[in-house]
């Protein structure tokens, strides 16, 4: 039986077509991976993002166990400020990527919806091994969480959040009542857009979706649904990685370009490892690829350089925005130079692709 | 789910549908949909030979790659130009607009040996 969202009627009756994502019956698209897609880039869309983990730590040793479980230092983290990190094992492989947040009695974990029983049962395990006292509560069915990003989020959001979003900076946050529900209020996202994410009460989503964004069955709505599918080809556009693509056990976060999210000065999971990829440089590295006509490469297919296998691709997509055929590819870090031509092999057929510099669309400042 | 009656089906999802000794063939608005948009599409050139049965092409989406299939052999007399510039096409219009080849055949008659339309959508499951 598929898990479902707070916001799972409102995705039947906006006409959603449903996938099972890691367990959750969630909307790949309302309209069309495209039009969510385009109307994200020039306006600003809504999406159910409930199916990923949220856990609270808290209690006095909270902030020493994070600190020990993360690759980032949440040390010097004040409140109201949130990180991206990852999550490693004792050999640096990434065990999961997280945003972790700062706030007044707790700290707030975010994780990825496939991975959040692993990540679970790992930080019970370190906290049995560490006999560190603190309380982990998951509370990610007790709640709903929506991203809604987009140029037009922070003007049409301001007049109807109690959040000051215009002077609430990028990945910082903020909880308050919003007519007796509480909302945690983030300035982040994953589509390359300007946004917000909120935790809200399960029980509370419909009657906060009607507030937020208005009727949305109407074709002119500045604020419009967007599934999985155009959550996928934004966050490709925008560069970012996704686990079991970009990131996974085998993968270190080195490799995958993320060692600003890594702090090798301190003591944590897998810093030794991390340690050791760092002095002698990294074997492979995450590339941005763009190739020659509109064929999409697919995740595990070769990247070849004079017909001998370099690396391999990720994640591949039609970039609607861009308008070009655009991957990431892990390759070996003697070819990983920007502007190296490469080959990828589509099914037999080689299309040459060359390395460019992530990400592939950066939103115009104002 | 709509499958005009005026045509055979595989089910592989494509549409044929006939007039004279011409077949025109594309794919049905269920397959457009579970592709999700469409990117690209890979056509024979006019003057190929397509065997019954056989891989004539291939479809690619933002979601997935997939091959195409004629029910029928014949030799390609027109391939929908539309299509290179605009695939996106097939998912607005999938039975008159987004057609993508059309094949000249011996025996027009072979058809009937492919589904029907109620035959098809149960097929899927879309009756």
């Amino acid at each position: 039986m598929l898990k479902r969202t707070p916001f799972y009627d409102f995705h039947v009756s906006a006409g959603a077509k449903l996938v099972d994502f890691a367990g959750w019956e969630m909307p790949l698209l309302y309209r069309g991976i495209v039009p969510e897609h385009e109307h994200t880039r020039n306006s600003a869309s809504i999406f159910d993002v409930s199916h990923m983990g949220r856990l609270y730590f808290s209690g006095k040793e909270a902030p020493a166990f994070l600190n020990r479980a993360l690759t980032r230092n949440v040390a010097d983290q004040k409140v109201g400020q949130s990180r991206y990190s990852l999550v490693c094992n004792e050999s640096g492989g990434v065990l999961d990527d997280v945003i972790i947040s700062r706030d007044t009695k707790n700290w707030i974990l975010v994780c990825n919806a496939s991975n959040r029983p692993k990540i679970l049962s790992h930080f019970n395990q370190l906290r049995r091994a560490w006999n560190m006292d603190f309380d982990l509560a998951d509370q990610t069915e007790a709640t709903g969480m929506v991203a809604i990003q987009g140029p037009k989020v922070i003007d049409k959001l301001s007049s109807i959040l109690p959040v000051d979003l215009t002077n609430l900076k990028r990945y910082h946050f903020e909880t308050s009542s919003f007519m007796l529900v509480k909302l945690t209020v983030f300035r982040s996202g994953y589509t390359g857009e300007d946004g917000v994410e909120i935790i809200l009460p399960g029980k509370m989503a419909s009657m906060a979706m009607k507030l937020l964004a208005g009727k949305l069955d109407r074709p002119d709505a500045t604020i419009q649904p967007a599934g999985l599918g155009a959550r996928d080809t934004l966050r490709l556009e925008a560069g970012m990685p996704l686990y079991g693509h970009e990131l996974s056990e085998q993968i270190d976060p080195l490799s995958a370009g993320l060692a600003f999210a890594v702090d090798l000065n301190k003591d944590f999971v897998g810093a030794e490892a991390l340690r050791s990829i760092a002095q002698a440089g990294p074997k492979r590295k995450l590339v941005g690829l763009e190739l020659e006509g509109r064929r999409i490469a697919r995740q595990e297919m070769p990247v070849l350089l004079d017909n001998q296998p370099v690396g391999a691709i990720t994640s591949g997509t039609f970039g609607p925005t861009v308008q070009k055929s655009i991957a990431m590819a892990f390759v070996d870090a003697s070819h990983a130079a920007e502007g190296t031509m490469l080959n990828v092999d589509l099914k037999g057929s080689q299309v040459p692709a060359k390395i460019v510099k992530l990400p592939f669309y950066k939103r115009p400042t104002k | 789910m709509p499958a005009p009656t005026d045509r055979r089906y595989l089910q592989t999802h494509e549409w044929h549908k006939q007039q004279g000794d011409i077949i025109t063939i594309g794919i049905t608005q269920f397959a457009a949909d579970e592709l999700t948009d469409i990117t690209f599409i890979d056509l024979p050139k006019v003057g190929a030979k397509i065997q019954a049965n056989q891989r004539f092409g291939e479809i690619e989406s933002v979601k997935a790659t997939s091959d195409l299939y004629s029910g029928v052999g014949g030799t390609v007399t027109e391939v929908n130009p539309a299509l290179q510039n605009e695939p996106g096409l097939i998912n607005r219009d999938p039975y008159e607009g987004g057609w993508m080849i059309k094949l000249q055949v011996a025996n027009p008659a072979e058809l009937t040996k492919l589904l029907s339309s109620d035959d098809y959508l149960k097929k899927i499951g879309q009756e």
